[in-house]
């Protein structure tokens, strides 16, 4: 997909000399700055908002009559942290979870990219199959998970069945939106110009559809994730590595509410840092390379 | 590219014996004997007999056109808005098929110039000429300075690596010219380009059309409602009446009408004129 999205660089400095008439360099020295103006502006507002939501938690831990295993505050909940680090349980934990929901969703994108431009021009097999893929996406994939273990025991082949099973159908949807809201102009284009089926599929559909893709693979991940979790709590033990779901549940067995509270923190930090690092930066290039905008960037 | 034409000519023109038979010279790749020429004396480029489109069940959008274009002629198809002007453009470049009649293209096909540009967004100026270029079948190492030398052409010198939308509306519209001129065809089709563009830089697109088309001798068959703009540009100005799209008449533009702002001025009232009747005509037609 990368190939298709990298047509910004390299030839692009040389060029404007070629013509003879070299292109007034845009002003860069703040460049730096601006940069670091925008990574305060995003960082911020969430981190602002962070605290707020940590002090309150925490005040109302202290003010609440309940007992303090039952309602622990944020400084109870991180003292569980140094211990889980210490032992390499949440390392370990984590690596293990990550590399499965990555893997896993990568597999998905491997499957459903095809799939979808399958559907995607062959219009009675979308008729047959769309609904049921739609209806797939609707079905929590938890569910998937005791037919799972009944069929694959407690291995890793259950936990990426699931995965599979959540994450498929909603990047193909994905795709296809995206592919179903190309201007008809652009097929004519193709046409016009001359394109082959396959070409037009890799240089202006793809392309094309990039922006919905992307929505598709971000709720894939979310998919993959969220299915993980499932997986992990309800499949435990044989010769199932611990996950961070895993911990969930033996959080739970010891009725370790600091440590499950940790854990949900954690799962939400991965989805978090997965997010940012990777889907939010990638759709804002696609947009801007189109000329366009998140909400949140708005000046 | 003129393969849809064909195929479509074959499944849709057993409306008349005559026609089939043509369709059948056509559709095996043969143009059919003894071209008819033009006042220029050239071979013609396009041709159509008969030329019948309608959408589904619904009324006829083109009717009974007949027209012969020659080689390396300007002509301006004319007419209010809603007359088929662009359908026809969409029959000669082959993503329409005729219901009736046939049409005869270069066998190469057209470059066709949309009236919104139609730039890939995400590619640079650039890159959307090398588009056509490598959809031609340009080796790779051509493309670039080829693309560099088409966008200097349409004078874009400094905008090879913009975005569609960091260009202005003339510049965009220069840019599709010059991907049209990348694919390298002996007729251009030209729906409305200049619609949307103000006065001032429409005047200078126009100035540089003709440049381009001095230079490359092509066809060039432009579709507009703007009388001036027809007139300006074209050696011939076709107009087009309304519900359906038949041929009212046929005017030639010379060098010197052009010249002399009392004649064109004249003309251009006279086709305002039956350009007005026809829209009126179209907006009371029963639909």
């Amino acid at each position: 997909m990368t190939a298709l999205l990298d047509d910004r660089p390299a030839r692009g400095a040389s060029a404007p000399s070629d013509a003879g008439a070299p292109a007034p360099a845009p002003a860069r020295p703040t460049a730096r700055n601006r940069r670091a103006r925008d990574l305060t502006r995003r960082a911020l507002p969430p981190t602002a908002a962070l605290l707020v939501l940590l002090s309150v938690w925490q005040l109302a831990s202290w003010a609440s009559p309940v007992r303090d295993d039952l309602f622990p505050g944020p400084v109870d909940v991180a003292a569980v942290l140094p211990r889980l680090i210490a032992d390499g349980t949440l390392a370990a934990a984590v690596g293990t979870s990550l590399g499965r929901g990555l893997s896993g969703f990568l597999i998905a994108l491997v499957v459903a990219t095809p799939a979808a431009l399958l559907l995607a021009h062959t219009p009675w097999l979308r008729r047959a199959v769309g609904p049921f893929i739609s209806a797939l996406q609707v079905l929590p994939s938890v569910a998937w998970v005791p037919a799972a273990i009944i069929v694959f025991g407690l291995t890793d082949a259950t936990i990426y069945a699931v995965i599979l099973l959540g994450a498929i159908p909603s990047i193909i949807n994905g795709l296809l939106a995206g592919i179903d809201l190309i201007p008809a102009q652009y097929r004519s284009l193709s046409r016009v110009l001359g394109a082959r089926r396959l070409q037009h599929i890799a240089l202006i559909e793809l392309p094309a559809a990039l922006p919905g893709y992307a929505a598709g693979l971000r709720q894939g991940w979310a998919f993959s994730w969220r299915s993980l979790m499932a997986a992990e709590l309800i499949a435990v033990g044989g010769s199932l590595g611990l996950g961070v779901g895993s911990l969930l549940q033996r959080g739970r067995d010891l009725a370790d509410l600091p440590l499950v509270i940790l854990v949900v923190l954690v799962i939400l930090a991965i989805g978090a840092a997965v997010e940012l690092a990777l889907f939010a930066p990638w759709e804002r290039r696609l947009l801007a390379d189109r000329g366009l905008k998140r909400t949140e960037d708005a000046a | 590219m003129s393969a849809p034409v064909d195929t479509a000519i074959a499944q849709h023109a057993d409306q008349h014996a005559a026609d089939q038979r043509t369709a059948d010279q056509r559709t095996a790749g043969l143009a059919p004997a003894g071209r008819t020429a033009d006042q220029r004396g050239a071979p013609a480029a396009v041709e159509l007999h008969g030329l019948g489109l309608r959408y589904g069940d619904g009324p006829p959008v083109l009717d009974g056109l007949d027209l012969s274009i020659a080689e390396g002629e300007f002509v301006a198809v004319l007419g209010a808005s809603g007359c088929g002007k662009s359908s026809l453009l969409n029959v000669l470049a082959g993503l329409t098929a005729p219901t009736a009649g046939w049409v005869d293209v270069p066998v190469d096909g057209a470059a066709l110039m949309f009236q919104d540009s139609a730039l890939l967004p995400w590619l640079t100026a650039q890159r959307n000429v090398e588009l056509a270029l490598r959809l031609a079948g340009v080796p790779r190492a051509e493309r670039g300075p080829r693309a560099r030398r088409l966008l200097d052409t349409v004078h874009l010198g400094r905008a090879y690596d913009r975005k569609p939308h960091e260009l202005s509306g003339g510049m965009r519209q220069r840019v599709a010219l010059a991907r049209a001129l990348a694919q390298d065809r002996r007729l251009l089709l030209m729906d409305e380009p200049f619609a949307a563009l103000d006065a001032i830089t429409r005047d200078l697109l126009h100035d540089e059309l003709h440049a381009v088309w001095r230079a490359t001798g092509s066809t060039i068959v432009f579709v507009t409602h703007n009388v001036r703009e027809a007139i300006r540009l074209a050696g011939r100005i076709v107009v087009l009446s309304s519900d359906p799209g038949r041929i009212a008449e046929i005017r030639t533009v010379t060098d010197g009408l052009r010249a002399d702002p009392a004649r064109a001025e004249a003309l251009a009232t006279e086709l305002t004129e039956t350009l007005r009747k026809e829209q009126k005509k179209h907006d009371s037609a029963p639909r």
